[in-house]
């Protein structure tokens, strides 16, 4: 296996783009990743691209074919990988997976996700489509439902209260804020986050990461060949998927996913760090219930104490490990397909030291982790990534 | 959204009756019904398993955003329930608020419309719980 970088990072502002479409929304961020990495195109092999439900959402399917068109990259290969909300991180990880074993130098990977060209119910019911559809989601379940009997668990287990996980959202607005990319940017209150509307008890709105447009690419180069290309590329020290059951109901333990526990363990053997080693995560906090279960199950804390210490600042900019500088999914949003290729764009922005992350700059960050998941925990993705 | 009768009429047996699977092999009761055994794959053997409809709330919380087609329920409970056979479950607790709920509540399966489709859609039928007084 060869060792792999990224060279070119770049995105689109993330929101509600009613007058943009999928193929403009992907190119956008295509060329901004081609831009960054001082390419013009003809130098890509290869694509892999995440998009969750394009399908359902846009009556779109043969994603890789229509992004090889609008990009302007016919006749390279470019392949749409799915894995729910994780998609992004697949896609990413197969672009990994190809320039490690020698099959391609040069590979763009994408993730993209159209929303808002749908009401909320319908985006709902298709969301709902990362679960179980005929066992969860058929009798009455939705995705706030799921995560709000986690949360009930863990609060039972472990003390963890209401305050604690809005805490989550209050952090990550405070560092989307400072984003220009993210779809809030806006500072909320613990108070406001407890007196936001119910949505599946004890999770209101504000504890829920929105319905959001948005697209990221990223470009992977070799590392024999990367400084060709930038004088900081970053290094990706580690790449581990794991899977679930697909329903929630049938796993032993509700306080943790154990996707995440067994590819954080994975990581971190293959890149040869411990949790403390991280500076800067970007976690899957789609609910804040969420971003305290995978600051735990990645083991920057004990199973247990993730709501007390978000609660006291471990995981703001300054504090141990600085989590969702980006604003995280509740306040950068959650375009589901585009969200693993985001992280990475954050992630690489932190440990160059760009000028994009001005306001919300991690001090010295050398080493990020990035944390995807699909569904309520079916599909998990961690990658880390070392800055030069 | 409306759904595929083929779709919903293959459920039937396992939604009106808690019909689920066993492996003869290594003693593990599923539900919802499995082809294959998690744990012994080849070597296990599958069996038809029909559940009583008895168990306890594992966790619970109370919908007030409806997905379609539950518009007329909420707010309304759901849960996940451990049967007495082992497996656990999603399902609706009927005839309660959510305040009014505990972890570890004793409940028992009762026969209810789901969900409707749209107004000329189906009607969708299947098991909900209550709790034993």
């Amino acid at each position: 296996m060869r060792k792999v970088c990224v060279i070119g990072v770049g995105m689109t502002k993330f929101g509600e783009h009613w007058e943009h479409g999928f193929r403009e929304m992907v190119v956008e961020a295509g060329v901004r990743a081609l831009d960054d990495a001082n390419l013009h195109g003809e130098e890509l092999e290869a694509g892999f691209i995440g998009t969750m439900a394009s399908g359902r959402l846009i009556g779109q399917e043969h994603i890789g074919a229509l992004i090889a068109d609008y990009m302007g990259l016919n006749p390279i290969p470019i392949t749409r990988v799915e894995g729910a909300c994780a998609s992004g991180s697949l896609a990413f990880r197969q672009g990994y997976t190809a320039v490690a074993s020698g099959m391609h130098d040069i590979v763009v990977v994408g993730g993209v996700e159209k929303m808002t060209d749908l009401g909320v119910n319908e985006v709902s019911d298709i969301l709902g489509g990362a679960g179980d559809q005929e066992w969860e989601l058929f009798l009455g379940a939705t995705f706030p439902g799921l995560y709000a009997l986690m949360a009930k668990r863990h609060m039972l287990d472990y003390g963890t209260t209401e305050e604690m996980m809005a805490a989550a959202a209050v952090k990550n607005h405070k560092h989307g804020a400072k984003n220009k990319y993210a779809q809030y940017q806006n500072e909320i209150t613990i108070e406001q986050v407890l007196k936001s509307k119910m949505i599946a008890d004890p999770l209101k709105i504000l504890d829920c990461s929105p319905i959001t447009d948005g697209a990221a690419a990223v470009i992977l180069a070799p590392m024999d060949i990367a400084k060709k290309y930038t004088e900081k590329p970053i290094e990706i020290l580690a790449s581990a998927q794991a899977s679930d059951t697909i329903a929630l109901h049938s796993r032993e333990s509700l306080t943790g996913l154990r996707a995440t526990q067994v590819a954080a363990k994975k990581a971190f053997e293959t890149a040869k760090l411990q949790p403390k080693d991280i500076d800067v995560a970007e976690v899957h906090d789609c609910f804040t219930i969420a971003e305290l279960m995978a600051i735990e199950d990645l083991g920057f804390f004990k199973k247990g104490e993730g709501g007390k210490a978000t609660l006291d600042g471990r995981t703001a900019l300054d504090g141990e490990v600085a989590v969702n500088t980006s604003g995280g999914l509740k306040s950068c949003g959650h375009p589901v397909g585009a969200t693993g290729v985001k992280q990475i764009v954050e992630l690489a922005w932190q440990l160059r030291g760009d000028k994009e992350t001005e306001g919300r700059q991690r001090k010295d960050a050398k080493i990020g982790l990035a944390h995807n998941v699909g569904g309520s925990g079916a599909t998990a993705v961690v990658h880390i990534l070392k800055g030069a | 959204m409306k759904s595929s009768i083929a779709l919903n009429w293959r459920r039937i047996p396992e939604r009106y009756r808690i019909l689920g699977t066993k492996c003869v092999t290594c003693k593990t009761n599923y539900f919802p019904k499995r082809n294959v055994c998690p744990k012994c794959r080849r070597k296990g053997k599958m069996e038809e398993m029909q559940y009583a409809g008895k168990g306890t709330i594992y966790s619970f919380t109370e919908i007030s955003a409806p997905p379609e087609g539950f518009e007329e329920q909420a707010p309304y409970v759901l849960a996940l329930i451990d049967l007495k056979e082992g497996p656990r479950l999603t399902a609706q607790i009927v005839d309660i608020r959510g305040k009014d709920v505990k972890i570890g509540d004793k409940v028992e399966s009762v026969f209810r419309v789901i969900q409707r489709d749209d107004p000329d859609g189906l009607i969708h039928y299947g098991f909900k719980f209550r709790l034993v007084k």
